[in-house]
């Protein structure tokens, strides 16, 4: 590998933020696309903006790459103010969720048009678009036109274009939407290495939640045009800041409880709370089906549906007064629609709201 | 087979009046030999006319091009709420009869005259908006065939400027519809009439109908033979398309 990778970042340069967001709005009309949403990213990390769809994720990545003027707030990056310069002067490589290669050119003439627009010789031009379509797996494939290739490949090659030019951040707009389970998988993986091998700023927009946590370093979770939470994957699945973000991050059964002195009662059983944001009196507890258990002599329930997971199987039940509840456990334990059965719960809630 | 016959039947005809033999009766190539060997003298207006055209429909392509082609991408990528008023604005000359519109082009065309001279290329004003309808029509297939939008982010993003993004991404990709838009505003420039007549300008048409008051052989002729070139230029516009076509997969 001869493409020059940035240098690991240094505690000096993790101090201070690589691509600096802060307080974006952008107005269409009435609406707040963002609403004072800011957002640091460190050098070469990858963060993965997640939300649901009209949350202002897409929005967000646009306004970093300049395809979206903001109305208030600076962008920041390597410590030059880039909130009022041109797409085409920012310097950003930019993978797209629909196919976007130019179609009267073949993968090798894609890759190196970033490279001709910064006047790099022809042959400089060939050998580094070659080259970065191998790093992306697609040695051989350089004469193809994009309907020659598949999803797949043709995102592939789009990733190899956004990156032939060395640029300050990378850009991913749902690079994976379009493709199918099996290849979203592979290519999430590949772009996770390479990522990791060049050491690029990435920028990764998704909805989709399973992508967010097994690819990023940290997951911003957006909701309304700002950040609800940002935080690693694990701190978000095991202590949401909100619950929204509890909702959102992993499965969780809201639960009604009653909170009194840092400690909720949840279908009788008495489990602390960490946060203390929430006043005592009624509250809807988030509890993940991994807490919750089946045990005989528990509160009294009845299987309403069950499915296989391979390792484990996750079951839902309905508890006397019709609320349901899900539970996930071990596959050997075998349960059967409508059987009578008893749940506990075996974990803290992870988040609380008043009711 | 019936469109066929439909298309030839007056072909043939046209053909066949031109080989008779006049009042000796008889089958004769005499007329073609007299025009060709220049015998006939229709040469003067002829040339004007067939000269005239060509520079009109040069003209006309041109203008109809720097017109439409910017203003649908910009519509596209910018003004997407417009684009049912530009695609109303467009077709409605198809709407509005050749004669009608002159009574509206006769005054214009005494500034238009002020200005650029009385030259016959002035028409092309007036064909670029009688070729709108079909122009407009060719270019928004091939527009709507390709995501405009992303493939200009892409550029962008990739550091092309604005006249780049247009000249090196864009236009390639609209090559189909460019060739399809100019082909169709030629056929109509050479095959105008009525607009010509009425302001008194000279063209390919015009001149058939003068040459054709001194000798009907030679006007028929001469149409037989424009036709010709038309369906050569189709045929070689069509080969050019299918070639680059091929080159692009």
């Amino acid at each position: 590998m001869t493409l020059s990778a940035p240098a690991p970042a240094t505690t000096d340069d993790a101090a201070a933020p690589w691509v600096r967001m802060s307080g974006i709005v952008k107005r269409y009309g009435d609406v707040r696309a963002l609403d004072g949403f800011s957002l640091d990213l460190a050098r070469g990390e990858l963060v993965a903006l997640l939300g649901p769809s009209g949350c202002g994720k897409t929005t967000a990545l646009r306004a970093l790459a300049g395809l979206e003027s903001v109305s208030e707030g600076t962008i920041i990056v390597h410590d030059v103010d880039v909130s009022t310069v041109p797409t085409n002067r920012r310097d950003m490589g930019m993978v797209f969720q629909s196919y976007s290669l130019f179609p009267h050119l073949t993968a090798v003439e894609n890759v190196e048009f970033g490279l001709q627009m910064r006047k790099v010789a022809a042959s400089e031009r060939r050998r580094r678009a070659s080259l970065m379509l191998a790093l992306v797996g697609l040695e051989g494939r350089e004469d193809r036109y994009a309907h020659q290739l598949s999803g797949g490949q043709q995102q592939r090659v789009a990733l190899a274009r956004a990156l032939v030019t060395e640029p300050q951040v990378l850009l991913l707009d749902e690079p994976l939407s379009a493709l199918d389970a099996k290849v979203r998988v592979e290519l999430r993986e590949q772009i996770r290495r390479i990522q990791t091998e060049l050491g690029i700023t990435t920028l990764f927009v998704t909805h989709d939640q399973e992508e967010a946590l097994a690819m990023a370093d940290r997951v911003a979770v957006m909701s309304e045009g700002r950040v609800e939470q940002i935080g690693s994957p694990e701190e978000l699945y095991s202590r949401p800041a909100t619950a929204f973000v509890a909702d959102f991050v992993g499965l969780s059964n809201r639960l009604p409880g009653v909170l009194a002195n840092g400690i909720v009662s949840v279908l009788g059983t008495a489990l602390p709370v960490t946060s203390d944001a929430v006043r005592d009196g009624d509250v809807t507890a988030y509890v993940r089906p991994e807490h919750v258990r089946l045990l005989p002599g528990g509160v009294p329930a009845t299987v309403a549906g069950t499915s296989f997971l391979g390792s484990m199987r996750r079951t839902v039940v309905t508890l006397e007064d019709d609320a349901k509840v899900t539970v996930q456990h071990d596959a050997a334990d075998e349960v059967t629609l409508g059987a009578r059965v008893g749940i506990a719960l075996a974990g803290n809630p992870v988040a609380v709201e008043a009711r | 087979m019936l469109g066929a016959v439909f298309l030839g039947l007056p072909l043939v005809a046209l053909f066949h009046f031109t080989i008779k033999g006049g009042l000796e009766g008889g089958i004769t190539f005499r007329h073609w030999a007299e025009l060709l060997s220049g015998e006939v003298d229709a040469g003067g207006p002829l040339w004007d006319g067939i000269s005239s055209s060509l520079v009109l429909a040069a003209v006309t392509v041109a203008l109809m091009l720097a017109l439409l082609l910017p203003t649908m991408i910009l519509v596209r990528l910018r003004l997407p709420r417009w684009e049912k008023a530009l695609e109303f604005v467009c077709l409605l000359p198809l709407t509005i009869p050749a004669v009608a519109m002159v009574v509206g082009l006769a005054p214009v065309y005494s500034v238009v005259a002020r200005i650029f001279g009385s030259g016959s290329w002035t028409l092309a004003f007036a064909y670029v908006i009688l070729c709108l309808p079909y122009a407009y029509r060719a270019l928004q297939s091939n527009l709507s065939a390709i995501d405009v939008p992303t493939l200009s982010e892409a550029a962008r993003t990739l550091g092309a400027s604005w006249p780049t993004v247009l000249l090196r991404v864009l236009l390639p990709n609209l090559r189909r519809g460019v060739l399809a838009a100019s082909f169709i505003s030629v056929a109509v420039v050479l095959g105008e009439f009525t607009v010509a007549s009425l302001l008194s300008r000279t063209n390919l048409q015009t001149a058939i109908v003068l040459v054709q008051k001194q000798d009907p052989y030679v006007a028929y002729i001469v149409v037989l033979l424009s036709l010709a070139l038309a369906l050569g230029l189709l045929l070689v516009i069509g080969r050019v398309g299918a070639a680059t076509a091929r080159s692009n997969r």
